[in-house]
């Protein structure tokens, strides 16, 4: 299929995260002092598990991160390729099915019939009331009364044992990692991982892929015929909706701390080490935007910016060009709101750093200030960004669902959980009620959080060395083993 | 101990009147930020054509509507006027600079900012108040018994709960709380407000939600407080005098962790404000943050602009109250 290739503002910010992880997870791999705390993190059973999750998250972001505009059909003709005003994804590629079939209104889950009633029209010519089937939910079912559960059940189950196949071979190839890694047989390593004998508890992340692959292949299977989770107003597939939020969510809880990043550490450590005036002028700036309520400087800020997108149609030729500059604006002010906190944590870590002896010493060997902070302070803040980073990033993914709700969030065209959920709350005095949009919101959001708080625990375990010395559980271990040694 | 005292009530009335003023330059930039995100991001030439539909508007229409609204004047410096007329009239002397007496102009309905704050203080407070009490101490109770079962299969599962609970989007607590106990059990109405009396039937839900919502970041929290000061050396020889371990949570380890504990929720109070907004905007309790919500829908860009003002005093007033609270729970802070 021709296309032309379209890289919107966020997409490359997303590519330019990317390309700094991969970087840094070469820096660090090289050097041992940078590699111990991380080992501590993939130690952890409950962050490995939230970043096995993670990572299918982040697998489904990338690929709808990757956009082109495809050719209209029968432009191939003239001279000048004409390509449809509608910005595509990878994802949409792989989801298509879903995508394209769309009902005429709302549709329970894993539903034949449209949920509303409505005036058929029989082949004799009579009318009646009653629920239309839908066009694709269920479409091969000749009686769909008798043979839907069973149907629905054989779809899942055989989903289900597809993906169980599928984990396996995951699981023989980490078993085969393991097995390389410490020299012993396969079959050896395989039962190492399920006694919990290895460093990375690996047994953990393979229940946790036997569950998704498990679920993921159910859902495969049923989504080949059904809506698993309906369809919204439109009649649009809700389960699509909720893995094209995916990249939204993503996006916020990433790039802005991504965008404020540089702000926070340049103002931070200067303040911290520079003191004086630049300390005082810095502090001046950051309690004055800390004191704005943080929704509403968000709500004010992307209010006005909506008045410069309407009002100047030109730089966006696209509907999804101008969702996206909305989104890049709503990462900057949240960075903005976000920010401070970061820099007092910097600005208080530098202060006490250029105290110590070795960065006196080094002002006394006449090293240059620019020199002294981006060889000795920098690298000794760096696990305070790290863990900033992380923390905030679920609660950046649940303030976008508030700030949609409020009207101040992400384009209303654009799919995120906020747009699921604040849609959805309309349609909850219904009787029988709709309660699908809600539930894929909920059950898509909580994953993704919870994934990243456990993930987010994980890291500053091994990070903060404050947060070590109160862990009760860790304290008791200690406890025991030096009872054993004594 | 009575000079001590007077003393120190002399030093804490200079401490708030050096605070206030320390506060003027904070809003003075508070004020610029608003009135460059409002003025100099777009003209309010732009907005009027948007607020009057893009397409087919007439020059004079946008003037009529500059007019109306008092948008009609030079941003900052009036060369047209006399005397101090050449900065007092002025967009930015009018719109800005006069909230600072609490004259806030007029909404876009016609009605008055300030009185229209005024009235929806009350169920804003109605429900944000005892919610707050309510959290905290529930809050501290919880952190206090992980504690106390620190290091067991309670103190496990608590914080696994706290997670959880913590995962959840506020949002789908006010939905769901609307809908068990509202929908299918009819204990309260769904959403309202009257007042008196009556208005309790209103408050408990909003509240009882506000409560939930932030219960597992903030039992968490507290519980990381109470570990910290549980390792500290005064503990230990708490303990190897004899005392029991309640006694020791109560008496020490409570009283000293209310230092941070203070901290997080003097600091928290903008933030409850932002939960008053979703919370009472869900419920219909006519309070500022349904106001200020609503304003955003209808644009209403002079009750946003008069809202970041209000929020950026309440916060600043925050500071303060946190400052002073240290001295209540810490006689070793002295304001200076």
């Amino acid at each position: 299929m021709p296309f032309q290739s379209v890289v919107l503002w966020t997409d490359w910010l997303v590519y330019l995260l990317v390309a700094v992880i991969a970087a840094t997870m070469v820096y660090v791999r090289r050097r041992e002092h940078l590699r111990a705390p991380w080992r501590r993190v993939a130690q952890s059973v409950s962050g490995m598990v939230g970043l096995t999750v993670l990572l299918a998250f982040v697998v489904a972001g990338l690929l709808d991160s990757v956009h082109f505009r495809p050719r209209l059909a029968g432009s191939e003709a003239s001279a000048k390729a004409a390509y449809s005003i509608e910005v595509l994804s990878v994802l949409d590629l792989v989801l298509e099915p879903l995508r394209a079939r769309r009902e005429k209104t709302y549709s329970a889950p894993l539903a034949t019939e449209l949920y509303a009633r409505e005036t058929i029209e029989l082949p004799d010519g009579s009318q009646v009331r009653g629920y239309p089937r839908l066009k694709y939910g269920g479409a091969q079912l000749k009686d769909p009364e008798r043979e839907r559960a069973a149907d629905v059940w054989r779809a899942a189950l055989g989903g289900a044992a597809a993906g169980a196949v599928i984990w396996l071979a995951f699981g023989l190839l980490i078993a085969a990692v393991v097995a390389r890694g410490s020299g012993a047989h396969i079959s050896q390593a395989w039962r190492r991982i399920w006694r919990a004998e290895t460093d990375v508890p690996w047994h953990a992340i393979l229940l946790t892929l036997l569950l998704f692959c498990a679920l993921g292949g159910a859902a495969i299977a049923l989504a080949a015929n059904y809506h698993l989770f309906g369809t919204d107003k439109v009649g649009q597939d809700v389960l699509y909706q909720a893995l094209k939020s995916i990249r939204t969510a993503l996006v916020i809880g990433t790039l802005t701390t991504l965008v404020m990043l540089p702000f926070a550490l340049a103002l931070g450590i200067a303040a911290g080490y520079f003191g004086g005036w630049v300390d005082d002028a810095i502090q001046y700036v950051y309690t004055t935007l800390n004191s704005i309520p943080g929704v509403l400087l968000i709500a004010a800020a992307v209010l006005m910016m909506q008045v410069y997108i309407d009002g100047h149609p030109e730089l966006f030729p696209t509907a999804a060009d101008r969702a996206d500059f909305r989104l890049l604006i709503l990462c900057i002010i949240l960075g903005v709101t976000s920010w401070t906190g970061l820099c007092r944590l910097l600005r208080g870590e530098a202060l006490k750093l250029k105290e110590l002896e070795y960065i006196q010493a080094a002002h006394a060997f006449g090293v240059r200030h620019h020199r002294i902070i981006t060889r000795h302070i920098l690298p000794n803040v760096m696990y305070i960004v790290l863990i900033t980073v992380v923390m905030e990033f679920s609660g950046l993914v649940l303030a976008e669902a508030v700030l949609s709700y409020v009207g101040v969030g992400v384009d209303p065209s654009m799919n995120s959980f906020g747009t699921m959920i604040n849609n959805a709350r309309l349609e909850m005095a219904r009787e029988p009620m709709v309660w699908w949009s809600l539930a894929a919101a909920f059950v898509f959001m909580v994953t993704l959080v919870l994934a990243a708080n456990l993930f987010a625990d994980a890291v500053r375990d091994a990070f903060d060395p404050r947060v070590r010395m109160i862990n009760p559980l860790a304290a008791k271990a200690r406890r025991r083993e030096g009872l054993a040694k004594s | 101990m009575a000079p001590a005292r007077a003393a120190d009530g002399a030093n804490v009335t200079a401490y708030i009147i050096r605070r206030l003023l320390y506060a003027v330059p904070i809003l003075l930039g508070v004020n610029v930020i608003t009135f460059a995100l409002f003025f100099l991001v777009n003209t309010p030439d732009d907005i009027a054509r948007m607020q009057l539909g893009v397409k087919r508007v007439t020059p004079e229409a946008i003037t009529k509507w500059k007019q109306e609204r008092g948008y009609d004047k030079p941003l900052l410096y009036n060369a047209g006027a006399a005397g101090a007329g050449k900065l007092t009239q002025t967009i930015f002397y009018e719109k800005s600079l006069r909230m600072f007496v609490f004259d806030f102009g007029r909404a876009d309905d016609g009605r008055d900012i300030a009185r229209e704050i005024r009235l929806r203080m009350g169920p804003s407070l109605a429900v944000a108040v005892p919610a707050f009490f309510v959290g905290l101490l529930v809050y501290i109770t919880f952190a206090l018994g992980f504690a106390f079962f620190r290091a067991t299969y309670v103190d496990f599962w608590g914080v696994v709960m706290c997670v959880a609970a913590m995962s959840i989007s506020s949002m789908f607590y006010i939905i769901g709380g609307q809908y068990l106990i509202g929908k299918l059990w009819h204990l309260v109405p769904i959403s309202g407000f009257s007042g008196g009396l009556d208005a309790l039937r209103f408050i408990v839900l909003p509240a009882a939600i506000g409560v939930l919502g932030s219960f597992g970041a903030s039992t968490r929290l507290y519980r990381t407080f109470f570990l910290e000061e549980i390792g500290k050396d005064y503990v230990r020889t708490a303990r190897a005098k004899g005392l029991s371990e309640v006694t020791v949570l109560f008496r020490h380890v409570l009283k000293n962790a209310m230092i941070p504990i203070l901290t997080g929720v003097v600091v928290a109070i903008p933030f409850l404000f932002i939960g008053g907004l979703i919370t009472e905007s869900f419920f219909g309790i006519p309070g500022l943050g349904s106001y200020t919500i609503d304003a955003i829908n209808s644009q209403d860009f002079a009750v946003v602009r008069s809202m970041v003002f209000i929020g950026s005093l309440l916060y600043i007033a925050g500071l303060l109250l946190t400052d002073i609270s240290y001295t209540l729970v810490d006689p070793r802070v002295r304001l200076t």
